[in-house]
């Protein structure tokens, strides 16, 4: 998610030597935490438990292991549980996760400084705490085994969640958890080498599909339950950056079940003993806008406006060589090429929601928090509070896609302040959840931007590239949000040009310059952010310099990269798809290879053309290189996912507006992709022992390009305003 | 409104205004939240559960309209084909955040029991209205066949 925060996670590797011991603490156990200094030795435990900020052992033997990430579908609890599991040679069967609570201190990702998820971090940052938090619990199983049954140390060896002695004795976790509590945390945990492994780079099972596959009670924000709740929809507004100037709630009051109609600066609340009420409630509710500050463009005239500023000349972005503007001044061809990127909605499957409870004096809330530390912060803020006042019970999330990772913590502000106006207006404390409707998440704006980019390139009489001069128009995420100050530079947003900043291909002289639109609409990463567009328009870029310069796609490529393991998926992927081989008559191929995050995936899609002469993808072959394979198949579900994500996208979706009301509103509208879109998708891991990069989002960028090139080997013409919807292809 | 029916085999009076849909009547009322809420409008078969074994959506369905009915939700669903369904979806790892899956779960029970060899076909005809942001398709449209193939072993 976040380019700026890749040097970050490689400085985030945390010392051994940092793990100290604190103090007596939480649920009954004792804290073990990394740099706290002058951190007490001892700890003590109680009720039996032995509890770590990362894990716990219960005396029924259960490890629990504390996910400090928030899990909406890309599987870091199943790959931080991996993690402490192998170093503790537990067994897969008694592992269990719980999300961690709000506590920047003990559970900030190391490549941001607070808590939180994104820019695929989890397991990035994780890699090494959560081993050396295993790999401490483990060395105290062991100690208090040796304590307790008079041998030494060395005697004592632990295997699948077995503590046993060469003389004979034997114990589970469970039962030593009491006493391993009392021993020493080791201030330089010994951690496994790799051919210990046992789970990583092997399998180990997801730990949530049992109970997802169940309908298991309390998985979800969106299933909060509580005594006395009351649920709230909103009446928002028409257009983005209009507020309620005030409203008429005869109609709504007189649903069965409405019990109050409050006023925030979002909408109007509907709030009833439940959530059908509460949607026929707000869907009769009459409400007066102020649209003084609200957007009335549409997108066709926003898309103008963005294509006109790559027009004329931008920011410059760090990473351009040489004199690209000259060299295409005397070139003996040059191309100018156009690309238009609409807003795209991230709808995942739980539409967003929240449940606060606040009594004036503590709040607590329950919903799949993406950063807890700012919604803490924001939500302590509005309601009065110092942040340990506010305690965050994280869910799994129902998707997310960037959707939760929130600058401004709108959704936990908005729940906020109508518990603040409850209370304010003299009622009981109650539990409030907010619940958005598909239609709310659809038109509720945080799209991924509307882009505009202008690439003109320079040939000399060979098709050779003699420079690339390009720009990028699009309102830039950053800007206005807490983030702006570290992630924005000179007025470069590095979301709306990485990938694009810097080619990883060989080139005589590159430049870029971006240019920040302004709109009310609010915008947002979008899982790969700004590789969503950059991507597109690189690898498409790429093809057709390789048609000019009439060398084959991937030769071409592999000439001019830069980069050994881009260069390492793109042979690989070639390879595995067959690249070199003459396809069937009326099939044809593309390729792309994009790194994200520190990942790098290359795709090979396979297409033929429906009789209506929509696209059909039949197959996306996939290279990737995301170091260290802690657990492949997971990697493999996620690259499979991501490439549906990015196709499902590029081929229909899109926000319009028209006089700045969102067009869309719904699954009949704004189109998902389904089982019958999906292509057969292989995934081919390239084996690592660099340190572990992400996978969440790294999937996604190359699925469009891949087949936009193979449009284009079909047809000759390149898309460049998406969705593919808008030529016919779907 | 009073209504009676079977609910995952047990016989329940519900009293509710009868043009409540029966997804929210499910979660909210009886706080069965397995069944989840999507769309609303019949697009994306999150709120799937079967009415006398046939696979419906539940949030356009009203509960004034279920009166005497058989209902089978994610929490209930069971026998031959949910079995092998469940244990082909574990053995797959086919969900990822989930939401969408007790949905493919009662859909893909539903096929099962109906075709219990079903074509690739047959699948996309039977899961194309059930959504998965996620888009595990993939793995769904494998641990179908798997299933299938548990089930005739
Ligand atoms: S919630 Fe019923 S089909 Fe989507
Ligand atoms: S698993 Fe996330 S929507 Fe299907």
């Amino acid at each position: 998610m976040f380019h700026f925060m890749k040097d970050q996670i490689q400085a985030a590797k945390p010392s051994r030597r940092s793990f100290l011991k604190m103090s007596a603490a939480g649920a009954g156990g004792f804290i073990l935490a990394a740099s706290l200094p002058g951190a007490s030795r001892k700890a003590a435990a109680s009720g039996g438990e032995f509890a770590q900020p990362f894990v716990h052992i219960r005396p029924d033997n259960k490890v629990v292991v504390l996910i400090k990430h928030l899990d909406m579908g890309q599987g870091n609890a199943t790959g931080l549980a991996t993690l402490i599991a192998d170093e503790m040679d537990a067994d897969a069967a008694q592992v269990e996760t719980n999300f961690a609570p709000a506590n920047a201190e003990l559970y900030k990702n190391l490549a941001f400084g607070m808590q939180g998820t994104g820019g695929s971090t989890a397991m990035a940052n994780s890699f090494q705490q959560y081993r050396a938090a295993g790999a401490a619990a483990k060395a105290m199983l062991v100690a208090a085994a040796a304590r307790k049954w008079g041998v030494p140390v060395s005697t004592i060896t632990v295997s699948k969640g077995v503590v046993t002695s060469t003389s004979g004795q034997s114990s589970n976790f469970g039962d030593l958890a009491a006493l391993a509590a009392n021993e020493d945390i080791p201030a330089e945990p010994v951690l496994k080498t790799p051919d210990q492994w046992v789970y990583i780079g092997k399998s180990f099972p997801r730990v949530d599909v049992p109970a997802k596959s169940r309908g298991s009670v309390g998985l979800y924000g969106m299933d909060h339950q509580a005594e006395n709740m009351l649920v709230a929809v909103l009446a928002r507004p028409p257009r983005f950056g209009a507020v309620p100037a005030g409203f008429d709630a005869a109609k709504a009051r007189e649903v069965k079940g409405v019990v109050d109609v409050v006023q925030v600066p979002s909408g109007v609340a509907v709030l009833a003993t439940s959530t059908w009420p509460a949607i026929a409630g707000r869907d009769l509710l009459a409400v007066t806008w102020d649209e003084s500050g609200a957007e009335t463009r549409g997108t066709d005239e926003m898309a103008k406006e963005l294509a006109g500023m790559t027009a004329t000349k931008g920011i410059s972005v760090p990473g351009s060589h040489g004199d690209a503007e000259a060299a295409i001044a005397s070139a003996a061809k040059v191309i100018e090429v156009d690309y238009a990127f609409p807003f795209l909605a991230h709808a995942p499957m739980e539409p967003l929601d929240i449940t606060v409870f606040f009594d004036g004096e503590k709040a607590e809330f329950w919903t799949g928090s993406q950063f807890q530390t700012i919604d803490q912060m924001v939500s302590s803020r509005i309601l009065g509070l110092t942040p340990d006042k506010v305690t965050i019970n994280t869910s799994w999330a129902g998707g997310s896609f960037g959707r939760r990772a929130q600058p401004d913590s709108h959704y936990f502000a908005e729940a906020a302040l109508i518990a603040k106006a409850r209370l304010e207006a003299g009622n009981a404390a109650q539990p409030i959840k907010v619940v958005w409707t598909r239609e709310d998440d659809i038109r509720g704006g945080y799209y991924r931007p509307m882009v505009s980019h202008k690439a003109k390139v320079g040939f000399d009489d060979k098709g050779q590239v003699t420079g690339w001069s390009h720009r990028v128009a699009a309102k830039s995420i950053m800007q206005g949000t807490a983030f702006e100050q570290f992630a924005m530079k000179d007025g470069v947003d590095s979301t709306s040009v990485e990938g694009i900043g810097e080619l990883p291909y060989e080139l005589p002289a590159f430049q870029t310059e971006v240019h920040n639109a302004k709109t009310p609409v609010p915008v947002l990463w979008w899982r790969s952010v700004g590789h969503t567009h950059t991507g597109y328009v690189a690898e498409t870029m790429m093809d057709r310099l390789a048609k000019e310069a009439g060398e084959d796609p991937l030769d071409y490529r592999l000439k001019r990269i830069k980069n050994e393991r881009l260069a390492g998926v793109l042979k690989l992927v070639a390879e595995k798809a067959n690249w070199s081989t003459p396809l069937p008559e009326g099939r044809y191929r593309g390729i792309a290879a994009v790194e994200s995050f520190g990942s790098y995936v290359a795709e090979v899609a396979e297409i033929s053309f429906r009789e209506d002469g929509t696209v059909k993808v039949e197959k996306v072959t996939c290279a990737v290189d995301c170091g260290l394979p802690v657990n492949p198949d997971n990697i493999k579900a996620q690259v499979e996912g991501g490439v549906g994500y990015g196709l499902g996208a590029v081929l229909r979706n899109e926000i319009t507006m028209t006089d700045g009301q969102v067009d869309q509103s719904n699954f009949d509208t704004y189109l998902p992709l389904r089982m019958t879109d999906m292509p057969e998708v292989e995934v081919h891991i390239v084996p690592s022992t660099e340190a572990p990069t992400g996978i969440g989002e790294p999937g996604t960028p190359p699925v469009g390009p891949a087949v936009a090139n193979a449009i284009a080997a079909a047809k000759g013409e390149w898309v460049t305003e998406l969705p593919f919807s808008r030529h016919g292809y779907a | 409104m009073s209504i009676s029916l079977t609910l995952n085999g047990t016989s329940r009076t519900i009293d509710a205004d009868p043009e409540t849909p029966l997804l929210w009547v499910l979660r909210d009322e009886l706080g069965m939240t397995g069944t989840k809420f999507g769309c609303g409008i019949a697009q994306c078969g999150a709120c799937t559960v079967h009415l006398d074994g046939m696979p419906i959506r539940s949030c356009q369905t009203q509960i004034g309209d279920l009166e005497g009915s058989s209902i089978t939700t994610i929490e209930g669903v069971s026998g031959k084909a949910a079995d092998a369904v469940r244990s082909a979806w574990e053995e797959l790892s086919a969900a990822q955040c989930g939401y969408c899956q007790s949905g493919q779960i009662l859909a893909a029970s539903a096929l099962l029991s109906e075709t219990p060899k079903p074509t690739d076909d047959d699948i996309d005809a039977a899961m194309d209205g059930n959504v998965c942001r996620c888009a595990t398709y993939a793995r769904i449209r494998q641990a179908i066949h798997v299933a299938a193939e548990k089930m005739g072993a």
